[in-house]
């Protein structure tokens, strides 16, 4: 008998697909929004502080309902998606990681802004003076010191969106194959009559890659300050 | 030539200062702190915008606002040395040292900068595993070889201990000598000014208050409250005249005559400064017999200062101004008026280890009474 089962194999190859977009999709999004927040000023920032933590502190249904009445075929930005270019998300894969990544979102940017806050700005200002543009400052200097806290975002956006459930059943509903990533098939199997030993199975499942997630991230995360060095770098 | 008038706001801070220097040699800006040193650096560098102004450096504009010119800090071409040495900590020493860079240039230009400041057994650490000093001398290279035409120095010894401020002196006179960098210097300590500067710009309170030769200022009177009071003096630049085996004495040649002092093994001809503390000097009106002071200069009193307390500094023109710090009751006593002709009496030079020609500079510091 094999370890998994097929159904068991579709629900992890799904979650770890959402999760994986969501992710890596939100990330461009997520370090601009860190920058936005960590080092501009303008008129309204607050508001937008507020929007970006919202889904921290909705209960996820409310995260989902609003998706749906955005995103949804006939939605106000999903209808024009669809008649414009035929795209549709709702009860799409797709859709999850969308669920999924707006769920995730405020942690990313936590994690990446406080890194971006104890980036020493003299270490840029020095970059500057020695000839670098302000790209070449960002990536040469900036974002190597992020690297950590990009890294923990990452983790921790990862984590979340594994484990989305609330907006992702509202916003795209419980399609095997389709939307059914493991926390919805783990609901499901508590749902069926004799689901029990199933159910465990899953959870076990999912314990074990939230282990295998954080024990990789911690010998990243080693690597990574080890690079840096013990100077300036750590004095975060 | 850098031509500087700016105008600068921010809060309840303001600067407006204007100066010009040449664009050799060392040019100090000298003040306490929060005077607006390190602002007006940064003003220079690029990294603080001023409200109004006009910064010339060499004929390049860099920044003048009635035209819209601001240019980028990355395109000044001038190199920063940080008072904490700002160096990547994520990357080597040799990746710090490359960083700015401007072209591919020969390896012998790297090799020459990175012998000049000693720094080639470090190339492979990482700043973390630095000392202070290490790390300043990694910084001052680093700013060489983005191949500056003017170098900015923001208190580079000011994280130091005294061991390696004097390290990093010996590197800053070797650049002055060996590179022939303008360098740009802001300090507050008045010690490292003497040593180093040509050319002083006073700041007090956000504004120039004099600009001029080192020696012309450190002997004003009126710039006493800003130059400091302990150490003040007179700095006379002099030149190795013999040493005299018989007597072991060396001759100092400088414009008011010459100063004799423990013999130093400086060649004849070298050209150096050195520093007479106004409470190093003493005054006397009848040429003194039977005493063991060996330099005493005839002069003419020129300006006595108006200092309520019991010392009063009177300043002596022996050929070249200098100081002597005596007690009121003595000025009265003496009955010593400006005009009148006078001996000084001087206890002991003080050598500043630094050279105004371009060779080998050594360091004594002796009594010559």
């Amino acid at each position: 008998m094999p370890l998994l089962s097929p159904l068991e194999i579709d629900a992890l190859l799904l979650s770890l697909r959402v999760a994986a977009v969501a992710t890596v999709c939100s990330l461009p999004l997520g370090l601009a929004a860190a920058w936005l927040l960590a080092r501009t000023r303008f008129p309204g920032k607050s508001l937008v502080d507020a929007a970006i933590h919202l889904p921290l502190v909705l209960p996820p249904v409310v995260v989902g309902y609003l998706l749906l009445v955005a995103m949804g075929r006939r939605g106000i930005i999903g209808a024009w998606l669809y008649d414009t270019f035929g795209i549709s998300i709702a009860f799409t894969w797709k859709g999850a990681a969308l669920a999924a990544a707006v769920m995730a979102f405020p942690l990313m940017v936590r994690a990446m802004r406080l890194s971006l806050e104890a980036v020493d700005q003299g270490l840029e200002a020095a970059a500057r003076t020695l000839g670098a543009g302000r790209g070449r400052v960002f990536l040469t200097v900036t974002l190597p010191l992020m690297a950590p806290g990009i890294l923990a975002g990452l983790v921790l956006a990862f984590a979340r969106a594994l484990g989305e459930f609330g907006a992702t059943i509202t916003f795209v509903s419980n399609i095997p194959g389709e939307t059914r990533t493991l926390p919805l098939a783990l609901y499901t199997l508590t749902q069926t009559p004799d689901g029990e030993a199933a159910a465990a199975r899953l959870a076990l499942l999912t314990i074990a890659i939230a282990v295998a997630a954080l024990i990789a991230s911690e010998w990243l995360a080693r690597r990574l300050k080890a690079r840096i060095g013990r100077a300036e770098g750590t004095r975060s | 030539m850098i031509e500087v008038d700016v105008q600068f706001r921010r809060n309840d801070f303001s600067l407006d200062a204007a100066f010009s220097a040449k664009s050799e040699g060392i040019t100090a800006i000298f003040g306490r702190s929060g005077s607006g040193k390190t602002t007006l650096i940064n003003i220079l560098a690029g990294l603080e915008r001023p409200n109004t102004g006009r910064i010339v450096v060499d004929d390049a504009v860099l920044f003048d606002s009635s035209a819209g010119i601001d240019v980028a800090p990355e395109r000044r071409r001038l190199g920063y040395v940080f008072q904490d040495g700002r160096l990547f900590p994520h990357m080597t020493v040799k990746r710090n040292l490359i960083y700015g860079r401007r072209s591919a240039p020969s390896g012998t230009e790297f090799d020459a900068i990175v012998r000049l400041l000693d720094i080639e057994p470090l190339l492979d650490r990482r700043p973390g595993t630095l000392s202070g000093g290490e790390k300043q001398r990694v910084a001052i290279g680093r700013a060489l070889l983005c191949q500056p035409k003017l170098l900015l120095m923001d208190e580079p010894l000011a994280a130091l201990d005294a061991g390696r401020k004097s390290e990093i002196l010996t590197y800053i006179e070797r650049l002055r000598e060996e590179v022939r960098l303008p360098i740009v210097y802001v300090s507050h300590a008045s010690d490292e000014i003497v040593r180093l500067a040509d050319t002083l710009v006073l700041l007090s309170d956000g504004a120039v208050a004099a600009v001029g030769p080192l020696e012309d200022l450190m002997s004003r009177l009126d710039l006493r409250p800003l130059t400091g009071r302990y150490e003040a003096g007179a700095v006379i630049p002099v030149t190795v005249a013999r040493t005299r085996p018989e007597t072991q004495l060396t001759e100092l040649v400088f414009p008011g005559g010459t100063l004799l002092v423990p013999a130093t093994d400086l060649p004849a001809g070298h050209a150096f400064r050195v520093r007479v503390r106004a409470r190093d000097v003493a005054l006397s009106l009848t040429p003194p017999d039977g005493i063991s002071m060996l330099n005493i200069l005839r002069g003419t009193v020129t300006e006595i200062g108006d200092d309520s307390g019991p010392l009063v500094d009177v300043l002596v023109d022996i050929g070249c101004p200098i100081w002597a710090r005596i007690s009121r009751h003595a000025l009265d006593s003496l009955d010593i008026t400006v005009g009148k002709q006078i001996y000084t009496l001087i206890k002991a030079v003080s050598f500043d280890r630094r050279s105004l020609g371009y060779g080998a500079a050594h360091r004594v510091s002796e009594q010559t009474g």
